[in-house]
């Protein structure tokens, strides 16, 4: 039935713990090309930490996570040299973080931000990173002409655009964000969230998304995983976990919000 | 699974003794028992209609086989397009995932979607999913312009987003965007609850046109006409009741 025969991230039994403080306890979980998985739960329920263990932000204290290398298939993303690591953070993998600001170079403008990555890959010529950084602003919606100027003169909702495109320009298979719409206005949320589905869609991106907002992950996740105290307590399609939630937590945090 | 078990190949949906309760963990773990051995079987052509009164567990019984409910009790046998059975009470998200993009589409009451964006996208959509789709943009974009004609969305909406549209505008967006890519099983929670009667007469026509192609829909539909019209049997929801 599926083509595929192996996720693109496989995470085993994975703990994480601050000192003798666990954060986050037993999760596996598998990830294939094209997913959209969001991780939920209150504040300090691991969820960032697990989303930065998987990202290789933040080593377990043990279990897996492995990665499916392009030629090379699943490898533990802790066991990889440290020039393999970097390169995979700048061409498979993306990191959107939820304050623009920790993921942009604030100082440089909105063109080199988004063609860094292939600067880094070793693209040189200066006409066509220019052409590519300014093809992205246009697919995140922000007007190439804006292409010399700094994101610092930018608002929230572009920042955010920006450091999207900042991410995608190396065709990423997999990007991790942290809360990419909280800091926005709902209007701006509203906009980002279709271009986040539409991108996804388009280049067939997996994602894992840590957020608390339900309606956000109603919208942009199939799947789902509910964190509480460091444990996954519920996993499932995103549907099935907000209309027909099995846990005890799971049922406080759907009826504690409008219906998303 | 015994051989024996094994449904016949030609069933769209199998639905064996399933069961449904609701356990409330936050009033005392109340224990809300919806349904109890619900059987149904259901082949290509067939229009099932599910009748009883509200809170009977009609919707219930839509949603336990889209796999949006999660059973209690009882098997749901779902046919793959290449004629596997899968029950989906014990599948994986993403096998769910795959049978509900080829196998079967939901129509519910209730559009939900992203609020900005047009309806026009919102129909082609479906035609878009995953990398190997065989539609481009404008490809599926024609696509769901065909189909806002025939429901007679007038062109001049097909670029705001539904949200502000009346009821009956929304139904058919949500009509249009499950018609759109044609499965073998289709799920209908009153497709036609908000529809005038025109709207309603090309919904029936629809449906006896997905009927002739080898589509099985199970459906619930209040109205006695379109009930009439489209159903080739009934399926009375009281003989399922569940006991407290």
């Amino acid at each position: 039935m599926h083509e595929l025969t192996q996720p693109l991230l496989r995470v085993q039994n994975l703990h994480c713990a601050y000192g003798a403080r666990a954060v986050v306890r037993d999760i596996s979980l598998d990830l294939w090309p094209g997913e959209v998985l969001a991780i939920v739960g209150e504040s300090g329920s691991g969820k960032t930490t697990l989303l930065n263990a998987l990202a290789a932000r933040h080593a377990p204290t043990s279990g897996t996570v492995a990665f499916a290398m392009r030629g090379s298939g699943l490898q533990d993303i802790y066991a990889l040299s440290e020039a393999q690591a970097r390169l995979l953070a700048r061409t498979d993998w993306g990191f959107v973080h939820q304050h623009a600001a920790d993921g942009l170079r604030m100082n440089v403008s909105a063109g080199a931000n988004v063609a860094e990555r292939l600067m880094a890959l070793g693209q040189r010529h200066y006409g066509n990173l220019r052409a590519q950084a300014g093809d992205w602003l246009a697919r995140v919606e922000i007007d190439p002409s804006r292409i010399d100027d700094r994101p610092d003169t930018f608002s929230g909702g572009m920042r955010q655009r920006l450091q999207i495109a900042r991410n995608l320009i190396t065709q990423p298979r997999l990007v991790f964000m942290d809360e990419p719409t909280s800091g926005l206005d709902v209007s701006v949320q509203a906009r980002l969230l279709d271009m986040l589905r539409m991108l996804t869609r388009q280049m067939n991106l997996a994602a894992v998304i840590v957020t608390h907002d339900l309606a956000v992950a109603r919208l942009l996740a199939q799947r789902m995983l509910v964190m509480q105290g460091g444990v996954a307590v519920e996993t499932g399609l995103t549907d099935q976990v907000l209309d027909d939630p099995q846990h005890p937590y799971t049922q406080l945090l759907v009826s504690s919000v409008l219906p998303p | 699974m015994t051989p024996t078990q094994t449904p016949a190949p030609t069933a769209l949906l199998d639905m064996q003794s399933v069961g449904k309760q609701f356990v409330l963990h936050l009033q005392n773990s109340t224990a809300l028992p919806v349904l109890s051995g619900f059987d149904l079987r259901l082949l290509p052509g067939e229009c099932v209609r599910l009748s009883g009164p509200s809170g009977m567990g009609k919707s219930t019984v839509l949603k336990l086989a889209f796999g949006n409910y999660r059973a209690t009790s009882g098997r749901i046998w779902v046919r793959d397009t290449d004629g596997q059975q899968i029950d989906i009470t014990q599948a994986d998200a993403r096998t769910v995932l795959h049978l509900r993009s080829h196998a079967m589409g939901y129509v519910s009451q209730f559009l939900r979607v992203i609020p900005r964006v047009a309806a026009i996208d919102i129909v082609a959509a479906p035609l878009l999913e995953g990398p190997d789709s065989g539609f481009t943009p404008a490809q599926a974009r024609e696509q769901a312009a065909l189909w806002l004609t025939r429901l007679r969305i007038a062109p001049a909406l097909w670029q705001l987003p539904p949200a502000t549209f009346s009821g009956g505008e929304q139904q058919r967006i949500n009509i249009a965007r499950s018609f759109i890519k044609p499965r073998p099983l289709l799920l209908l929670d009153e497709p036609t609850a908000s529809l005038d009667p025109e709207n309603t007469q090309t919904v029936i026509e629809l449906i006896a046109q997905a009927r002739a192609q080898g589509i099985g829909i199970l459906g619930i539909f209040h109205d006695a006409v379109v009930a009439q019209a489209v159903a080739s049997r009934t399926v009375a929801m009281h003989s399922f009741q569940a006991t407290p």
